[in-house]
């Protein structure tokens, strides 16, 4: 149970976000603009990282929503999976795998970026924006795993749900909906 | 040395970020000023305190210190007690109900799923409502990201507390929507 009263059809960071809208709004801007703004990384690159530190911060509700969004904008689910166990043998560029080895050192701390996993990074031809791009989903997304766990949110067991949000990420991206979210309560919700 | 080429390479922690970015500056500059100075039961000093404690905890000297002058400010402390936050606030007076806060924001720090009912509880019983509980979840999480940001990217950042003296009053005072941001540092 969350350890404050929110709206019950919106688990996991939906119902923060509409809790208090004050907040939401910079973080809405942020998230939209660095997963889906232009930029030279692929929308679905960026929801790799988000997946990753979502992944091994072990916040299920966003590793699930982000996996899902991946998920549908690779058309596949076999990378999302793959690079979970081993960034390595995931099937993405060499640059895309350093960037993903900057995001899990800055999911342990900012400290632990360092200069051989940057120089590995530009080695493999990533730009210095998208070294600090990542770096900033990275630490976003530690903000949003601690947020969604940190207030002990519901994270539904049912897989469909997720595909529902994953879609909903593909669609309209991170601002709140023009006529919010009151549509949802009469869709499946989580015991 | 950053680990990116900044534009101005004097401008210390996240201010020379700012300048490299200003397409995410703006939210960022926004989220510091809803969290810090806009409305929340918890009043703007004792939320900086907040962020000085958990930027304590991540070791980033950048943000701990200058949120910890912005904190001094608010509160009408010299600014030589930001180190008493170092020294488990002996001389800093914290209500029972802040200590209580600032323990969730201390387990936030180390992972959301280390906040236990207990900790909730404990501060319910200091007098901490809904809300108070919120924004010390949601501030300790946004310096978990502010914090990775600064040190991930190898930005620099000035050691003596007087460094951030100024920079404290502007933080509290004046707020953090600030453009240009460049001329945050002058006095750094």
């Amino acid at each position: 149970m969350p350890h404050i009263p929110l709206p019950e059809h919106l688990p996991g960071i939906t119902g923060l976000l509409e809790y208090s809208r004050v907040t939401a709004e910079p973080i809405r801007q942020l998230t939209q603009f660095i997963l889906r703004g232009e930029n030279s990384l692929s929308p679905a690159e960026r929801e790799l990282i988000a997946t990753i530190v979502s992944h091994n911060n072990e916040c299920r509700f966003c590793t699930a929503a982000h996996t899902a969004a991946a998920d549908l904008l690779l058309g596949e689910t076999e990378t999302c999976e793959i690079m979970k166990r081993d960034i390595d043998a995931t099937p993405v560029s060499e640059k895309m795998k350093a960037l993903l080895k900057i995001a899990k050192q800055v999911q342990q701390s900012g400290k632990a970026v360092t200069a051989e996993s940057i120089a590995n990074a530009k080695a493999q031809g990533a730009t210095d924006t998208e070294i600090h791009d990542t770096v900033l989903i990275a630490g976003l997304f530690c903000l949003y795993n601690r947020y969604v766990d940190g207030m002990a949110t519901v994270a539904p067991a049912n897989p469909d749900f997720y595909a529902g949000l994953g879609q909903r990420l593909v669609d309209h991206g991170y601002n709140r909906l023009p006529n919010g979210y009151d549509h949802l309560k009469k869709q499946i919700q989580p015991t | 040395m950053a680990h990116i080429a900044l534009p101005d390479e004097s401008l210390p922690g996240i201010v020379g970020l700012f300048n490299f970015r200003p397409e995410t500056a703006g939210p960022l500059q926004l989220l510091a000023e809803t969290l810090l100075r806009g409305e929340s039961p918890i009043p703007s000093g004792e939320r900086e305190l907040i962020a000085s404690y958990v930027s304590l905890l991540n070791d980033t000297h950048f943000c701990h210190t200058s949120h910890g002058s912005a904190a001094m400010a608010h509160l009408g402390y010299d600014l030589s007690l930001i180190d008493d936050i170092k020294n488990g606030f002996q001389q800093i007076e914290i209500s029972p109900k802040l200590r209580a806060l600032l323990n969730i924001a201390g387990k936030v720090q180390k992972s959301g799923k280390s906040v236990t009912d207990e900790d909730i509880a404990a501060a319910r019983a200091e007098g901490a409502g809904d809300r108070e509980i919120h924004d010390t979840v949601l501030i300790a999480a946004a310096f978990s990201m502010f914090n990775r940001y600064v040190d991930g990217l190898g930005t620099w950042a000035p050691q003596d507390n007087e460094a951030y003296r100024e920079m404290g009053q502007r933080m509290a005072f004046t707020g953090y929507v600030r453009y240009p941001v460049k001329q945050d540092a002058v006095e750094v």
